[in-house]
């Protein structure tokens, strides 16, 4: 009993060593600038820039791939962004991948659904509740306004809505924001229609948490 | 030499793992969708049941046997064949990323595939030496990538044919399997 349990132990600690030292011999580092990147791209997962997300479309441009004026959700302010952190030139948002909006949510109209769960498997960020055959409704708070549930949708009962920034919530625009100013997915003008609190650095974190920051 | 081949032949045709002694039989279904996919598993599977077979020989042989502790058997291959997986994966994610994406789940499923399992306790039932079990691993190895990376094919096949709306998606692949499987049958008369 006792030389089981010692063997064991022993056999253990050895394959545990073994892996520590394989963890270590074998490390794989990321690459540190996709993650910021990453940051700075407004996480609506939207696929606009042809790639599956805001990652993959990250590590494009890390790579080298991509262009930084692919993003229409995230629009002018992210492509200044990026151009600060590459150290490239602005440049006009690429037409090809359509227009910069206005911050939307998608509504369903629950009259109409059928409970397909069509738009669930669509919805990127997993805003849409519902289960087969019952009423599904959007989690406005969730959506990041990408549109993606609304070619599915079989019976066409997603609206788009404009999302106007409340009284309590809109700001002026930042002095000069749309000729140079950074960086931070946080302060964005309200042009693109997200309100943001006037404290931007601490909301910061808050508003890249939700995605909505964009 | 001879009595090796006779191993390897027995394990990748006559007594193939997944067609005639169904084990293994999870990855052989999940991940046989696309050849590609079917390929990269084929690889990792191989690697794995090789080394963890001749490791599980090594445990058993020097320490479980010696301590008189064979009854802790299945208990620690299961820890052997885990170690193993960990290092094939990261070894795969150092050296090949795409290969680690393709694979996906699927590595540290290997954990679980009941023929790593089942190869290194048959080994123990055979009576098998370090250099038998080595091939015994190996050749069920093959034998399971022969079967996976062949029905990955016919499954892509198949995908693309006019197959009856009842028998869509996994029906038809069953199907195929079971009729595969009876092909496999046939070896048996290699013996």
């Amino acid at each position: 009993m006792l030389t089981a349990i010692i063997a064991l132990a022993i056999l253990a600690v050895i394959f545990g060593l073994a892996l520590g030292y394989a963890a270590i011999r074998f490390k794989v580092e990321g690459d540190p600038l996709v993650e910021k990147i990453d940051a700075l791209l407004p996480q609506t997962q939207c696929g606009q820039c042809t790639y599956a997300g805001c990652r993959p479309y990250a590590e494009a441009i890390a790579k080298g791939e991509a262009d930084i004026n692919q993003c229409p959700p995230g629009g002018e302010t992210t492509i200044i962004a990026l151009a600060d952190l590459l150290g490239r030139d602005p440049k006009p948002l690429n037409p090809e991948h359509g227009e910069e909006k206005s911050k939307r949510v998608a509504v369903i109209d629950e009259e109409i659904c059928i409970g397909c769960t069509l738009c669930i498997q669509a919805c990127p960020v997993d805003a849409i509740l519902g289960a087969p055959k019952l009423m599904h409704t959007v989690i406005a708070d969730e959506c990041t306004g990408c549109d993606l549930c609304v070619p599915p949708c079989p019976v066409d009962c997603i609206d788009m809505v404009e999302v106007k920034p409340a009284l309590d919530e809109w700001v002026w625009d930042f002095p000069g924001a749309s000729l140079k100013y950074p960086a931070t997915a946080a302060n964005r003008i309200p042009k693109t229609g997200t309100s943001q609190p006037r404290d931007a650095t601490a909301h910061d974190a808050a508003t890249k948490k939700t995605g909505t920051g964009s | 030499m001879k009595e090796y081949f006779l191993i390897l032949l027995s394990t990748v045709l006559v007594n193939n793992f997944v067609l005639v002694q169904f084990l293994g039989l999870c990855p052989f279904m999940g991940v046989s969708r696309k050849l590609e996919t079917a390929a990269g598993m084929a690889l990792a599977t191989t690697f794995v049941l090789t080394l963890s077979s001749a490791c599980s020989y090594l445990v058993n042989a020097y320490i479980l046997e010696p301590l008189d502790i064979v009854y802790l058997r299945t208990i620690t291959f299961i820890l052997v064949i885990a170690v193993v997986v960990q290092l094939t994966e990261m070894f795969v994610h150092k050296t090949s990323p795409i290969l680690y994406r393709v694979l996906g789940i699927f590595l540290p499923l290997i954990t679980t595939n009941c023929a790593v399992l089942g190869v290194a306790l048959l080994n123990i039932r055979h009576d098998h030496s370090f250099m038998q079990s080595l091939i015994y691993g190996f050749g069920a190895s093959v034998g399971f990538s022969l079967v996976l990376i062949l029905f990955a094919a016919m499954r892509e096949r198949i995908m693309a044919g006019d197959v009856p709306e009842t028998f869509k998606g996994p029906a038809i692949a069953l199907v195929t399997a079971g009729l595969m499987s009876l092909a496999f049958m046939g070896f048996s008369g290699l013996d």
